[in-house]
């Protein structure tokens, strides 16, 4: 099966994963006790508005019926419906808040493995000696703090103890935004000052979600990597005199990779998730917070939106991940991963 | 002196090789391999406090976790509040002590609906396998691609914010992981002679799944049990600090994080000491997890035994 094929196969895939997504959305609106239309419209809306939101938002069809009008406007129009409570449509919103959690959850992936793979790497040469125990310990702790808490703590020493950094939100330069992601804006905007100035504000975020994700990407490594370093090849590599240098990246790193690979891709969809505590606690404006938000407010639209393009990401960074496999690797051919 | 303490130790891994049923001698391995490893045993200590604490820790509790004092707010750590108190007076302490319970009540709560619903799932799939499978797995995809936390959070909305409900939001996101474990050692050994000859003799579905797919499954779902019941208390404190879990006055850990927070500037303490405890009783999890992993890995058995062999 050429590489072509196999994308389209799995994006074709694709569709009944995330009509399942929809459908469980729709599925926990519907079984909720407390109706919807009275969180949007407020206390005091008389009976009559109550009616006509309903009619408005269909929530007197039945649940199929709900799924239906939802999925026409959806493939029809692109129109992700309206959020009643901040009578914007829902993919406006999404689109002005996505950037920021992109780049926040994009720059903790980056840090993440940057940082992750060489320790993984470095631990498992050095095994049992002073830096694989560092590596472990550091690791151990990345997975284990919660991440409000490392948030704060981080918040509280950098920000109020030390004020190196800034603490909350993204940059507030007016500059012209022609991507909606601050970075790119700031340099398309040739504005290094402002560029300085929401890197710095990235750092804690990125850096706490960095942390976070690390630990488990460290121990597969580690793992994967010990595995192949006690595998024969290396050994006959060893006794062919070949330089260490040749034997842990042509021959090990090279084979032992494919399992940290694997973890990336649903690290992806962990950061993605994780920003709605991060972006909380460090006022960031993106995604996450609206989601908490919606969730709060029972605006179903919202949070049929933001899931839908969660789900996505998420099935397209595994999408990724498994073709990445058949770079790296020539003997998993793509097409060999279906019956 | 070191060559004694290794035939000590040798001597009692061949008891535990020879005259014991096999599942003391699994329980006896098992122990033995984590007593063997610093770390695990770390984790082991912490775990066991931290049982120890939630089935005991309001008798201990010098205070009562409720018991505002509005005089004393904000004080700091010292011998008559050996951890501060928070913004009403209460005993930081105390509520740490009477928060371990409703942590671990998470975590088994999670585990006891997740758990027997992802095997019994994953077993029907691989042993059925045809279109069921493929509708299971395709139910465990999806709830797989939905954010966890998001789709918890909004149970729990839904529900009406509680502790409670956050556990059963948990449960409800928490059994696809175990569904797949359990299907995959189904679907090998389904084609095996054993379960062909189970079958033979009129063996049902559910027995094949109790007799034969559970106990082969046992070691990776322990393993993975025990790492999951760190990660249900994350999440069950992550919800609690959303607003989703436990409601106040609860001492439950992620609230009283969540409670100290916008008070971190006079009195960290608060914030910074229930978040420690919450982290370390994670690790203690993660750390015998893994050396409950290494214990169950075959590989490392072999080491072992070899090692003592000779």
């Amino acid at each position: 099966m050429s590489l072509r094929k196999y994308l389209l196969r799995r994006l074709v895939l694709l569709i009944p994963v995330l009509l399942g997504v929809l459908t469980l959305s729709f599925v926990i609106s519907y079984v909720i006790p407390a109706d919807p239309v009275r969180s949007w419209a407020g206390p005091q809306a008389r009976p009559e508005q109550l009616e006509v939101l309903r009619k408005q938002y269909h929530l007197d069809k039945p649940l199929h019926l709900q799924i239906g009008y939802y999925l026409k406007s959806l493939v029809i129009d692109w129109d992700l419906g309206t959020s009643p409570t901040t009578r914007r449509p829902v993919i406006e919103d999404l689109k002005a808040f996505f950037p920021a959690t992109f780049e926040l959850a994009f720059c903790a992936f980056v840090l993440a493995v940057i940082m992750g793979v060489p320790l993984g790497v470095i631990s498992a040469l050095k095994r049992n000696q002073l830096i694989d125990h560092f590596s472990r310990v550091v690791a151990l702790f990345g997975v284990s703090t919660p991440l409000f808490w490392s948030a704060l703590i981080l918040q509280f020493i950098f920000y109020y103890k030390l004020g190196w950094l800034p603490g909350f939100g993204r940059s507030d330069f007016e500059i012209e935004r022609y991507t909606g992601f601050i970075l790119l804006d700031c340099l398309l905007n040739n504005n290094w000052e402002a560029f300085k100035d929401s890197l710095e504000r990235l750092i804690l975020p990125s850096v706490t979600l960095a942390f976070y994700s690390m630990g488990y990407l460290v121990r597969i490594t580690r793992g994967s990597m010990l595995e192949v370093l006690g595998a024969e090849y290396v050994t006959t590599a060893r006794a062919k005199g070949l330089p260490a240098r040749v034997i842990y990246f042509r021959h090990a790193l090279k084979n032992a990779i494919i399992p940290p690979i694997t973890v990336l891709g649903f690290t992806f969809g962990w950061l993605l998730a994780g920003t709605v505590l991060l972006e909380t606690i460090f006022a960031w404006p993106g995604m996450g917070r609206y989601a908490a938000g919606s969730i709060v407010r029972i605006d179903l639209p919202a949070i049929v939106g933001y899931t839908l393009i969660v789900a996505v990401f998420m099935i397209i960074s595994n999408l990724l991940v498994d073709i990445s496999y058949s770079i790296i690797d020539p003997r998993v051919r793509v097409g060999g991963k279906f019956k | 002196m070191k060559d004694s303490s290794l035939v000590l130790l040798s001597s009692r891994y061949s008891i535990l090789k020879k005259r014991l049923h096999p599942a003391t001698k699994e329980i006896g391995l098992t122990l033995y391999v984590i007593r063997r490893s610093f770390l695990a045993m770390i984790g082991f200590v912490i775990v066991l406090s931290f049982i120890f604490i939630a089935f005991f820790g309001e008798y201990i509790a010098p205070h009562d976790p409720y018991e505002t004092n509005i005089v004393q707010r904000f004080s700091p750590p010292s011998t008559e509040h050996l951890l501060g108190t928070d913004k009403l007076g209460r005993d930081i302490f105390s509520r740490i002590l009477h928060g371990a319970k409703y942590s671990i009540r998470a975590g088994l709560l999670v585990l006891l609906i997740a758990v027997p619903l992802g095997v019994m799932l994953g077993g029907i799939a691989g042993l059925y396998g045809g279109w069921i499978d493929e509708v299971i797995m395709r139910v465990t995809d999806i709830f797989l691609a939905y954010p966890y936390l998001i789709l918890a959070m909004a149970f729990s909305a839904a529900l009406g914010p509680s502790l409670f409900n956050a556990m059963l939001a948990l449960s409800i996101v928490w059994w696809p992981m175990y569904t797949r474990l359990v299907r995959g050692q189904a679907l090998s050994v389904r084609e095996s002679l054993y379960v062909e000859a189970a079958r033979s003799k009129g063996a049902g579905n559910f027995y094949l799944i109790y007799k034969h797919i559970l106990p082969n499954c046992l070691s990776p779902i322990l393993v993975t049990f025990t790492l999951d019941m760190g990660w249900i208390i994350l999440a069950t404190a992550s919800l609690s600090f959303l607003g989703f879990g436990a409601q106040p006055p609860l001492p439950e850990w992620g609230k009283m994080v969540s409670d100290g927070r916008i008070y971190i500037m006079q009195a960290w303490w608060v914030s910074l000491i229930p978040g420690l405890t919450i982290g370390l009783t994670v690790l203690g999890f993660n750390l015998l997890g893994d050396g409950i992993r290494d214990a169950l890995d075959p590989k490392l058995r072999r080491v072992i035994e070899v090692k003592w062999k000779k």
